[in-house]
C-alpha cells in the first residue's frame, strides 16, 4: 500500500488539473501561474543539487535552460509546424504527442553536455573561481544564441504555438498542464533517487570537505560531472518547458537576473533540502503574481490617503526590490532558509506513512 | 593600418581604464574579507547618478553658488562623489554585512547578501527615479588632439592617467603603509589579527571606504564619457569588472589592474576585427580558456589548502 499511495495522489492530482482546466474552472491566467509554478519548481530543485548539496556557487543556470528551451523549441517546430525558415512540417501534427517527450528529452541532453563547460573547468577550480566560470558559461550562452540568425538572433523564435496547438487539435486535451506536471514530477523523483543514491552522497561528502572525500576514496571528479550534468539537463527541461508554455523565446529571458531569481528560490527554501526547494518556488510564483495586483491596490490607497502625489505610481519595479530586501532579511535572521537542510518529513515524521522510498 | 591599430591600443586603454578601476574595487574587499562584493557594480552605478545629481545642484544659473564656473564644479565634484559614493559603500558594510560577519555564518550567505543589495540599489533607483535616462552635463570642454592620423580628446587622456594614477596610490596604500599592512594581515589570519591590537572593523569600512570611492570616481569619469545614465548601467559593467579581477588573480592589486586593461583590450580588439555582437562572446570565451589553464588568475598565488 504504502508504495502506490504518493503515485495515486499524484494521478487523482493530474485528473483533477486536466478536469479543472478543460472545464474552464482555471481560466488561462491560473492555468499559466500553475505551470510557471512547475517550471520554477524544476529550476529550484536542479539548482540545488549545485547550488545545496554540492556547496558550489553557480550562477548561470539560465545559461543552460537557454539551451533546453532553444533546441527544443527548434526541433519541434522543424518537426510539427510550418515555419518561414524551416520549411514544411516534417512529421503529420498527430505524432506531435507522443514524439514531444522525446523533443524535451533532447533539449535536455543537449543542455547537459553544454553543462560540462562548467563541470570540467569545476575539476580544478572551486569557489569564487567556479562562480565566474559560471556566470562566464552564461554570459557565452546568451551571446551564442545572439549570434545565429537562423534561430532568430536578439529578436527570439517563435513557432511553438502551433505545435501546442496541433497537440491540442489532435486530442483536446490541456496538453502544457499535462507536460509540465509530468516534467515537475520526473524532476522531483529523478533528483531524489540521485541525492539518495551513492552518487548523491558522495556528492554531499565534497559539500562537507572535498578533500577528505577523495581520501575516502570518493571519485570527485566523477561525482562533480555527474551533478552538473543532471543539473544542467534538467534545467534544459524547464526551458524546454518554458519555450512551449510562452510560444515565444528571446535571449533576453535567460540573463543574470534569471540565474538570481533562480538562487533566491534556492537559498529562501534551504540549500540541499530539496523539498525546501519546491515549497520555496511554489511560494516565489504565487508572491510574484500577488505583487502584481497588490501594487496597483497599494497605489490606489495610498492616493486616497494623501500620502502620495497623484502624479506618482507604485511600479511594478518595487517588486524587485521587495524580493531580494526579503532574501537580505532572512539572511540576517534566518540564514539556512524556510527548511534549513531538513526535508518534510524530517519535520513531519508522519508524512513517512505515505510513501516507501528504497533509501 | 598602423594608426589604425595605435587608435584601438588607445581606445582600449580608456576602455580598460574603467574595468581596472572597478576591478581594484572588488579586489580590494575580497583582498581584506575573502567576499565578492557583488554589490560593486551597482555602488558603481549609484557613483554615477550622484555625479549626476551633485554637478546639477552645483551647475548653472540655478546652483548652490549661480554661475559657478564649469572648472570649479568639477573640482569640487570629484572628492563629493568620492565622498558620497564611499558612505554609500560603508553604509552597506554596516547594515548588511557586519552583522552576518558577527554571526560568522558561511561565506556564502554574505556573498548572496551582496548580490540582493545589488539588486536593490539597481532596482530602488529604476523606481525612484523613473526608467527615463539622464544626460550627464558637459563638465569638461573637450579638445580633439590629431597626432599622425591618431585622434584623442584631453578625456580619454585623463581617464587614463587617473586610472593609472589610482592603481599607483591604492598599490602604496596596500603595500607601503601600517594600515595597508593591518588590511594584508586579516586577509592572512582572521583569527589572530584581533590579538595584535588591530582594530579590524575599522581596517574593513577603510577598505569599502577606498573601493566605493574609487568606483565613485569610475562612475564620474564614465558619465562624463558616455554621458548617458540608466540605472541596469552598472550590472553588466559590474560583472565583466568581477571577471577580469579574477582573471588577474582575485586578491592581487596588480592583477586587478591588468585584467582590466586586458578584458578592454580584447573587448576593443574583438569589435576591430569582428562584427560587434561577437565582442561578449569572443571575450568571455578567451577568459574562461585563461582561467582552465591558471586557475589562480595571472597573478595570483594558489592559497595552500591545509588536510
Amino acid at each position: 500500500m504504502k508504495r502506490v499511495t504518493t503515485p495515486i495522489l499524484l494521478l487523482i492530482l493530474l485528473v483533477i488539473l486536466v478536469a479543472l482546466c478543460s472545464t474552464k474552472v482555471l481560466n488561462i491566467y491560473w492555468q499559466s501561474v500553475l505551470m510557471f509554478m512547475g517550471i520554477n519548481v524544476i529550476l529550484a530543485t536542479s539548482l540545488n543539487i549545485v547550488n545545496g548539496n554540492m556547496g558550489e556557487f553557480s550562477c548561470g543556470h539560465a545559461g543552460f535552460m537557454a539551451v533546453g528551451a532553444y533546441v527544443s523549441s527548434v526541433l519541434s517546430v522543424l518537426f510539427f509546424a510550418k515555419d518561414k525558415v524551416f520549411g514544411d512540417a516534417l512529421f503529420p501534427p498527430e505524432l506531435a504527442i507522443p514524439f514531444f517527450p522525446v523533443i524535451l528529452v533532447i533539449g535536455a541532453l543537449a543542455a547537459a553536455v553544454v553543462g560540462l563547460l562548467v563541470a570540467i573547468p569545476s575539476f580544478k577550480t572551486r569557489g569564487d573561481y567556479l562562480a565566474i566560470i559560471t556566470i562566464a558559461a552564461n554570459y557565452i550562452v546568451k551571446s551564442t544564441i545572439e549570434n545565429i540568425d537562423a534561430i532568430g538572433g536578439a529578436r527570439g523564435f517563435m513557432g511553438m504555438g502551433k505545435v501546442t496547438a496541433a497537440m491540442r487539435g489532435t486530442i483536446g486535451l490541456p496538453w502544457m498542464v499535462i507536460w509540465v506536471f509530468l516534467g515537475t514530477v520526473f524532476s522531483v523523483w529523478l533528483i531524489r533517487r540521485f541525492i539518495f543514491s551513492t552518487l548523491g552522497n558522495g556528492v554531499n561528502a565534497i559539500c562537507q570537505d572535498e578533500i577528505a572525500a577523495e581520501i575516502m576514496s570518493v571519485n570527485t571528479d566523477r561525482m562533480k560531472l555527474t551533478a552538473f550534468m543532471v543539473s544542467c539537463g534538467l534545467a534544459g527541461l524547464a526551458g524546454g518547458l518554458f519555450a512551449h508554455v510562452l510560444g515565444y523565446v528571446n535571449p533576453g529571458s535567460f540573463t543574470i537576473l534569471k540565474s538570481t531569481e533562480i538562487m533566491v528560490m534556492v537559498y529562501l527554501g534551504g540549500m540541499g533540502s530539496l523539498s525546501g526547494s519546491v515549497l520555496a518556488a511554489i511560494l516565489i510564483t504565487l508572491l510574484m503574481e500577488g505583487l502584481r495586483f497588490f501594487f496597483p491596490f497599494l497605489t490606489d490607497v495610498l492616493h486616497w490617503t494623501h500620502v502620495l502625489p497623484a502624479s506618482y505610481e507604485v511600479s511594478q519595479v518595487w517588486k524587485w526590490v521587495l524580493i531580494p530586501l526579503c532574501l537580505v532579511l532572512l539572511m540576517q535572521f534566518r540564514p539556512e532558509g524556510i527548511m534549513g537542510n531538513r526535508e518534510l518529513a524530517d519535520i513531519f515524521p508522519g508524512l513517512r506513512k505515505y510513501y516507501k522510498f528504497k533509501g | 593600418m598602423l594608426e589604425g591599430f595605435i587608435q584601438n591600443i588607445l581606445n582600449a586603454l580608456q576602455w580598460g581604464s574603467f574595468y581596472s578601476l572597478i576591478a581594484l574595487g572588488y579586489c580590494l574587499v575580497y583582498g581584506v574579507l575573502l567576499l565578492i562584493n557583488f554589490a560593486h557594480g551597482d555602488i558603481f552605478m549609484v557613483g554615477a547618478y550622484i555625479a549626476f545629481f551633485v554637478s546639477m545642484s552645483l551647475l548653472g544659473e540655478f546652483g548652490v553658488i549661480p554661475g559657478m564656473p564649469t572648472w570649479l564644479v568639477l573640482t569640487l565634484s570629484v572628492p563629493l562623489v568620492m565622498i558620497l559614493t564611499a558612505m554609500v559603500g560603508v553604509t552597506l558594510e554596516r547594515v548588511a554585512y557586519r552583522p552576518l560577519r558577527r554571526k560568522g555564518v558561511n561565506r556564502l550567505y554574505v556573498v548572496i547578501t551582496a548580490l540582493m543589495c545589488g539588486l536593490i540599489l539597481e532596482n530602488g533607483n529604476l523606481a525612484i527615479l523613473g526608467a527615463s535616462r539622464k544626460s550627464f552635463p558637459t563638465l569638461f570642454e573637450q579638445t580633439v588632439y590629431n597626432i599622425g592620423g591618431v585622434s584623442f580628446t584631453n578625456l580619454k587622456v585623463a581617464v587614463i592617467l587617473v586610472a593609472v594614477l589610482s592603481f599607483v596610490f591604492l598599490r602604496f596604500v596596500v603595500v607601503k603603509t601600517k594600515i595597508g599592512m593591518a588590511m594584508r594581515a586579516i586577509s592572512y589570519d582572521k583569527f589572530a589579527v584581533p590579538l595584535m591590537g588591530i582594530p579590524v572593523d575599522s581596517i574593513i569600512v577603510f577598505t569599502f571606504v577606498l573601493g566605493s570611492g574609487f568606483a565613485g570616481l569610475a562612475g564620474l569619469l564614465f558619465a562624463m564619457t558616455y554621458p548617458v545614465l540608466d540605472p541596469y548601467m552598472g550590472a553588466l559593467i559590474g560583472w565583466k569588472a568581477f571577471i577580469a579581477a579574477v582573471v588577474g588573480g582575485i586578491g592581487s592589486i596588480r592583477g586587478a589592474f591588468a585584467g582590466g586593461f586586458l578584458l578592454g583590450f580584447v573587448e576593443i580588439m574583438v569589435v576591430a576585427f569582428f562584427p560587434s555582437t561577437l565582442r561578449d562572446l569572443i571575450a568571455f570565451a578567451i577568459l574562461l580558456v585563461i582561467l582552465t589553464l591558471k586557475p589562480t588568475g595571472l597573478f595570483g598565488v594558489a592559497r595552500r589548502t591545509k588536510i
